[in-house]
């Protein structure tokens, strides 16, 4: 059993899409579609400015709502590794967990079947971490297992503030950001 | 005989050195060697380890090749300069190597020059034509009546078949138009210059400063770890820049000052920190040269003249100077990249350099490092020959302290030739879209109307093929060899660009066409070898090097320090007094200002706006913005514009709009960015968009260097300043 998640520091992260890029090639994305993007929010006026840029994918929800509306049975939480991933052979590319998602995280790969981030679990099977974690310059991404006491991601989090995206969805997000 | 390393720390180093100097000699091959065979038929992966060429920061990268394709890039782990990471750029490479717009066979050019009409041709032909015509030129005017532009890595080869030929007009744009004022400003200061990878020692940094450095966006994998690695570590960040850009998001102080005023901001800090006793006595009265010279010229500008000036408060002034005097050593006063702005940015550059002196950062942890390199010893070959005439970029004016050749040089001494002793007559063009890499593109073109042989060697169809006679389909950077790369950086490595797919179409690889040439041209002699592997046998096997290692590996790392001043040994600096010079004795035998004065650059005219340039993080100029992979996340660019600009234009965020500049020319139409994070007197674009050339697919966007039609150039080193342009919009 693991719990894998992700710890974003907004503070390190510059928006430059290295892990944009990277899951494109990683995971062949087709062209028009993105399982990754990035958010700049930028408040207040010239020239007392403040932002925030983060780097967003799937959830990976506790509590994935796209899992719930799926009729199909085709998109999963995975028992051993939390990670929420979608049965291409059963998905009917209906849209409901693309209405369901608060975070917009999915679309429909042309070939017909819902796509989204998979916390490139074809990698972390062989023991390696996700392909935007690999390749991020500022190490921004951390990935790894929460249900590990010695996971570097309780370290990464002690003392920083850390929030969820839409944690009033209620759909316990597995990712979270350092402000 | 083991592997050398070249320690540049505690050596004094003799005048000013030369940057850019010794291209390794020798090369060969009558075949294209391929490091990996076609694998079609197999679903294995296979791993090639080669740099990468997307920018010029050459960071390792491990290739991922299945059926003959490179599926994926990621960063090598043993390589220092990537550290197992890629920038975006890295990331999406293939796009430029799978990039169907590419140059598919050697062309030669129908009808009239620049009339983008070509004809297919067999490399034979190719190769044959600028034999003649460099021979030609040779007997009829000189060989140094050509000169060689190029730009990356792999001209490494050309320059030395153009050296051999008998020229010494060898220029990068990388230099009088970007880096060059850096170089000389801090040659002048600690005798040796910067240099790229920049020794900077950001990682290790408790307070950085930016000026002119938009880190971030400005993607160069090294600096942005250590970027990030100070953020972690809660270094303290100031960023001045007219535009609130990614950094600034980051720092603890935004400077927002007007465009053009950086060296009144640079010695009113100068004036803080001597006037408030913060600076580094001892390391001061040890090593530097001028100080009491320097405290009474900055004692006409104190921070309430600088206010008036740049439009940043006084407290925030003194708030930010108090901080880097606290802090010190550990200060990273950044010295920028791209410095070509306002024809005083070697003066600007000094300030900096001689502020890093005041905080003892140079040679200290925190500051700047004192890297090293690996000596690998050159292949024999013969001398070049010596030219006869002076170079022609030093015709007209010369500049004593630049220390490379200038390509705005060679295009002025091309243009206005007819009172030079060596008038250029051909222009082999490797690697560098001139049209926009040099200022006042009509400069460039009536130069190129001049000229009786115009060669390009390029990937991609840029605007500057279209201008050729003769076009040579490049090889990209991960089909091809290029020289051993061995820069100076904290562990010195040796590192192997090798081909990771054989050429596509009928491209080949530079080192390739420079044995050719040399072949036709009877300079053989300088191309002692039958392949390229020997080539780097010859190399390598004298100081141990395990070839097939390096092949597997791409990189070899030689750990190396110090990497800093070490207590009790007195460091000696290249310059005329062995001293740091804050007080340049050198500036003042030439006739410069000795020490930086502020000089006013104007406003912008009623209406219009300063064209401020730069990176954004996924593109490197003009050279991606057809790459496919990369412009999914963005393929245009935007002109920057303040909300209270934007509603007084009636500019709508989104739309687009036609920029005119203050000589009447117009851009193409690019989108409106309205926002917050720009003063109100400038506006900004990223470079490198707004193709004109007919065979690029993606023309989106407005390009600044259309824009850029007047520059300034600067007295001391020949740079030139191209934020001196305005525009207005056409509404």
């Amino acid at each position: 059993m693991a719990r894998y998640a992700m710890v974003i520091d907004t503070k390190r992260c510059v928006g430059c899409h290295a892990c944009v890029i990277t899951c494109y090639m990683e995971n062949n994305v087709p062209e028009g579609f993105t399982r990754d993007w990035i958010v700049e929010v930028v408040e207040g006026e010239f020239p007392d400015l403040r932002s925030e840029i983060r780097t967003e994918r799937c959830n990976h929800c506790e509590n994935p709502p796209c899992v719930f509306v799926c009729p199909c049975g085709a998109s999963y939480k995975d028992k051993d590794t939390g990670i929420v991933l979608v049965h291409h052979d059963k998905c009917s590319g209906c849209k409901a967990c693309i209405a369901a998602c608060p975070y917009d995280a999915r679309f429909i790969n042309p070939i017909g079947y819902a796509d989204k981030c998979t916390f490139c679990d074809h990698r972390v099977k062989l023991g390696k971490t996700t392909a935007c974690a690999q390749t991020c310059p500022t190490s921004a991404i951390n990935f790894g297992n929460l249900d590990d006491p010695a996971s570097k991601l309780h370290k990464l989090m002690n003392g920083r503030i850390v929030k969820t995206m839409k944690p009033e969805a209620g759909t316990g997000p597995n990712i979270f950001y350092l402000l | 005989m083991s592997v050398r390393i070249k320690r540049r720390s505690f050596i004094k180093i003799a005048g000013m050195a030369a940057a850019g100097a010794g291209v390794a000699t020798g090369i060969g091959g009558k075949i294209l060697e391929a490091a990996v065979r076609n694998t079609t038929g197999s679903d294995k992966i296979k791993s090639v380890a080669t740099f990468c060429e997307l920018c010029f920061w050459k960071c390792g990268m491990i290739a991922k090749v299945q059926n003959g394709r490179i599926i994926k890039l990621e960063g090598n782990p043993k390589h220092p300069l990537s550290n197992g990471m890629l920038c975006p750029r890295g990331n999406g490479a293939t796009g430029l190597t799978y990039d169907p717009d590419r140059i598919k066979t050697p062309l030669m050019r129908v009808n009239k020059r620049g009339g983008d009409e070509f004809r297919e041709a067999s490399w034979d032909e190719a190769l044959d034509y600028i034999t003649e015509n460099m021979l030609n030129i040779k007997e009829k005017h000189g060989p140094d009546c050509l000169a060689l532009f190029n730009h990356g890595y792999g001209a490494s080869f050309i320059k030395h078949l153009l050296k051999a030929y008998g020229t010494h007009n060898v220029a990068a744009p990388s230099y009088a138009q970007c880096r060059g004022p850096r170089e000389v400003g801090f040659e002048l200061t600690f005798g040796e210059g910067i240099g790229s990878p920049e020794r900077t020692d950001i990682a290790n940094t408790r307070m950085l400063v930016l000026i002119g450095s938009h880190l971030g966006e400005n993607m160069h994998n090294t600096q942005v770890q250590e970027f990030a690695e100070a953020i972690g570590n809660g270094a303290k960040i100031v960023v001045v820049d007219p535009r609130y850009s990614t950094a600034a998001g980051k720092a603890d102080w935004y400077l927002p000052i007007k465009p053009g005023t950086d060296l009144a901001l640079l010695l009113a800090w100068i004036h803080v920190i001597i006037n408030e006793e913060l600076y580094d006595k001892e390391y001061i009265n040890n090593y530097a040269y001028g100080f009491e010279q320097l405290k009474a010229h900055v004692q006409d500008y104190s921070p309430e003249q600088a206010w008036i000036i740049t439009g940043i408060k006084p407290e925030l002034i003194r708030a930010t100077a108090r901080e880097m005097g606290h802090q010190k050593p550990a200060v990273l006063v950044h010295p920028g990249r791209h410095v070509t702005w306002y024809g005083d940015d070697t003066q600007r550059t000094r300030a900096i350099a001689i502020l890093s002196a005041l905080l003892g950062s140079w040679g200290r942890k925190g500051g700047y490092f004192y890297g090293s390199s690996v000596d690998v010893p050159k292949v024999h070959s013969p001398k070049y020959p010596k030219p006869t005439r002076t170079r022609a970029d030093l015709q007209l004016k010369d500049y004593p302290l630049a220390s490379s050749t200038l390509a705005s040089g060679l295009c002025e001494a091309t243009f206005a030739a007819p009172q030079a002793a060596c008038d250029l007559k051909g222009w082999f063009i490797y690697g560098t879209n001139l049209i926009w890499s040099l200022p006042k593109p009509e400069q460039t073109i009536a130069a190129l109307q001049k000229l009786e042989f115009v060669a390009v060697s390029e990937v991609l169809p840029a605007e500057i093929a279209g201008w050729a006679d003769v076009i040579l389909p490049d090889a990209t950077f991960l089909e091809r060899y290029d020289d051993l790369h061995m820069p100076t950086w904290r562990d010195p490595f040796i590192s192997l660009r090798q081909p990771v797919i054989e050429p596509m179409y009928d491209s080949r690889p530079p080192w390739w066409v420079a044995k050719q040439l040399a072949k036709r041209l009877s300079l053989d002699e300088y191309f002692p070898w039958d392949t390229i592997e020997d080539y780097f046998h010859k190399r390598l096997d004298p100081i141990g090097v395990d070839w097939e290692k390096l092949k597997k590996d791409g990189v070899a790392v030689y750990p190396d320090e110090p990497l800093y001043f070490k207590d009790g040994v007195i460091p000696e600096f290249g310059t005329d007094t062995g001293k740091i010079e804050l007080y340049s004795t050198s500036l003042a035998s030439y006739g410069h200002d000795p020490l930086p004065k502020w000089t006013d650059h104007g406003n912008p005219p009623e209406g219009y706006y300063r064209l401020l340039f730069g990176r954004q993080p996924h593109h490197t100029f003009g050279r991606t913005t057809n790459n496919r992979v990369l412009n999914r996340v963005k393929d245009e660019n935007e002109i920057w514009v303040n909300r209270h600009v934007a509603a007084e234009w009636g500019l709508m965020h989104g739309k687009e709009v036609i920029l005119k500049n203050q000589d009447g020319v117009v851009s193409t139409p690019v989108k409106v960015k309205v926002t917050e994070r720009i003063r109100n007197d400038c506006v900004f674009i990223a470079h490198g968009f707004g193709h004109t050339a007919r065979g690029l697919s993606n023309k989106k966007g407005a390009s600044d260097s259309f824009l850029v039609t007047r520059y300034k150039t600067d007295p001391i080193m020949g740079g030139t300043g191209m934020n001196v342009n305005f525009v207005t919009f056409v509404v």
